[in-house]
């Protein structure tokens, strides 16, 4: 399968992600984020591990404004993120693709209602509001819903669904807007082992299909170790650890996490 | 530490502030019954008044149903519009009064219009509305908008402030604009309950609308009250029996209105 933003000048600024001593303070002089900085160019799978309450999610949501970084740089696919308002925001947005925790379904709505939520941001206003999306958004939501195995779910609302099978809906929703950038934010923590794999297996290959960068929180290092290219370790706002998951040693562990007796 | 101090230790505290207030309320409350001079001697005396009236309601006499009618409609209609544009206007005023979608310049002025259209019962507004638009349903649709859009619009803005913002966050994240955050994150939350409360308040206003009248603002509570004046107790039994089965229809209404749109 083609991607429309591969041809032409710019491909590796199209499917990047710089982030430079990027602080946020909820709260200020307690800064949760204490200078991140790294960079994701090309497709690549990048975990991020750390403790809960490092901060993992204020950063997903800093590098799409969500949440409003303190200070820093966001660049995601040649934008410079924090500067940008109102409908450019938007716009960049739509070019990032997020995948959530408690999967963000709107509950009421269908499944295919949901996947063409991932394109509110390129859609007027009424034709949202009308069900009129271009033949084209339909085709593709239905195809993205055939792939993430749910077709015969179509047209099943939301709340009817399994765990594993809403974040399919959330996964399928995060394609739907062609990103450049897929992040998720704990996408397996909600989910039982078996549908873990499943979903991380699912991400990683919508990663390599679109040939964009992914990038996930995770609290399970095996699966991080298992489908990451590479991992970065964060710890109290810091990033301690940034490398390829062989290169992951206890000591390291020890270092983001704290303790031992949780490794035995 | 010993056994003796364990036995003292109390889970319960006494709270001597609500015994007091407690009190309070009992004294005050047998204070008020002897200022405003309430007896059981009264209240027997009025007992029996009461049966003589109910006596002289039956049987009801329907005589003059064609005022009857032309009253009846006229308080419908009065509901009908006053609920439309209630439940129209409402909707942006209770969106604006929500605290969690809304800035606090938009959401105190819309919470100070609910405010005021709150805090007055709908016979001083409908004695207002007789004063500026002069007699008639005009009056009574006025007053009966605004009382919708102090209930719809209060109620409206809570729901919405009792919705998940995990789906409003996921669309933002996609890009969405504001008003397709609403239409597809929002609306779907809140759609239930405002029909709900839609209905509840087309009841309301109903029952609202056969009072109206009775300051003037139209329907059939003009009639009503000439007829309580004229001690024309049976064509005031007509009308009462008339204006239960009317609530009685509109009741069976929202019922099936609810129906048609929960889930």
């Amino acid at each position: 399968m083609t991607n429309q933003n591969n041809n032409g000048n710019g491909e590796a600024t199209l499917r990047s992600l710089l982030i430079k001593d990027v602080v946020k303070e909820y709260v200020a002089g307690k800064p949760v984020l204490k200078g991140i900085s790294f960079d994701v160019i090309g497709r690549s799978t990048v975990a991020i591990i750390g403790p809960s309450g490092t901060g993992k999610s204020t950063l997903l949501r800093c590098i799409n404004r969500l949440i409003e970084p303190t200070a820093g740089e966001i660049v995601v696919a040649g934008h410079d993120m924090t500067k940008l308002s109102g409908k450019e925001l938007r716009k960049a947005r739509h070019y990032i693709g997020m995948v959530f925790q408690e999967f963000n379904l709107v509950e009421r709505l269908s499944v295919i209602e949901n996947v063409l939520c991932g394109k509110l941001g390129s859609t007027p206003v009424w034709r949202a509001w009308l069900r009129k999306y271009p033949q084209e958004d339909i085709n593709r939501a239905f195809e993205l819903i055939e792939k993430v195995g749910l077709g015969d779910f179509v047209t099943a609302r939301a709340d009817s669904l399994s765990g594993g099978q809403r974040q399919r809906v959330g996964i399928a929703r995060a394609v739907m807007q062609n990103p450049h950038v897929i992040m998720a934010d704990e996408p397996t923590s909600s989910l039982d082992p078996k549908t873990s794999v499943e979903i991380m297996e699912l991400l990683n290959e919508f990663s390599a299909v679109q040939d964009v960068p992914l990038l996930i929180n995770i609290h399970d290092v095996n699966l991080a170790k298992r489908f990451a290219d590479r991992i970065i370790g964060m710890s109290e706002g810091h990033v301690v650890f940034d490398g390829t998951p062989d290169e992951l040693q206890t000591s390291h562990l020890t270092e983001i996490y704290g303790g031992e007796d949780w490794l035995a | 530490m010993t056994a003796r101090s364990v036995n003292t230790r109390r889970p319960f505290k006494p709270n001597w502030l609500a015994r007091f207030g407690w009190l309070l309320i009992l004294v005050y409350a047998t204070y008020a019954i002897s200022a405003l001079d309430i007896s059981w001697p009264r209240f027997v005396a009025g007992l029996g008044n009461g049966a003589k009236f109910i006596g002289e309601l039956f049987p009801p006499n329907f005589e003059r149903w064609k005022l009857l009618v032309e009253n009846l409609l006229e308080t419908v209609e009065i509901a009908v519009i006053a609920s439309a544009f209630g439940v129209l206007f409402s909707l942006p005023i209770g969106l604006l009064a929500a605290r969690n979608l809304m800035p606090p310049w938009a959401s105190w002025p819309a919470r100070a219009v609910i405010c005021v259209c709150r805090s007055f019962h709908p016979v001083i507004f409908a004695i207002l509305f007789v004063k500026a638009v002069g007699f008639g349903p005009m009056a009574g649709i006025l007053t009966l908008i605004f009382a919708s859009i102090g209930f719809i619009g209060k109620l409206f803005a809570e729901a919405i402030e009792e919705i998940s913002l995990k789906p409003v966050e996921a669309c933002k994240a996609a890009g969405a604009p504001f008003m397709s955050v609403l239409i597809y994150a929002v609306m779907p939350q809140v759609l239930n309950r405002f029909i709900g409360f839609a209905t509840y308040q087309f009841d309301a206003n109903m029952r609202n609308s056969t009072m109206v009248g009775i300051v003037g603002a139209g329907g059939i509570g003009g009639t009503l009250f000439a007829a309580f004046q004229r001690y024309d107790y049976d064509f005031l039994c007509a009308i009462l029996l008339s204006i239960i089965g009317l609530i009685m229809i509109s009741e069976f209404l929202a019922v099936r209105i609810k129906r048609v749109f929960n889930d």
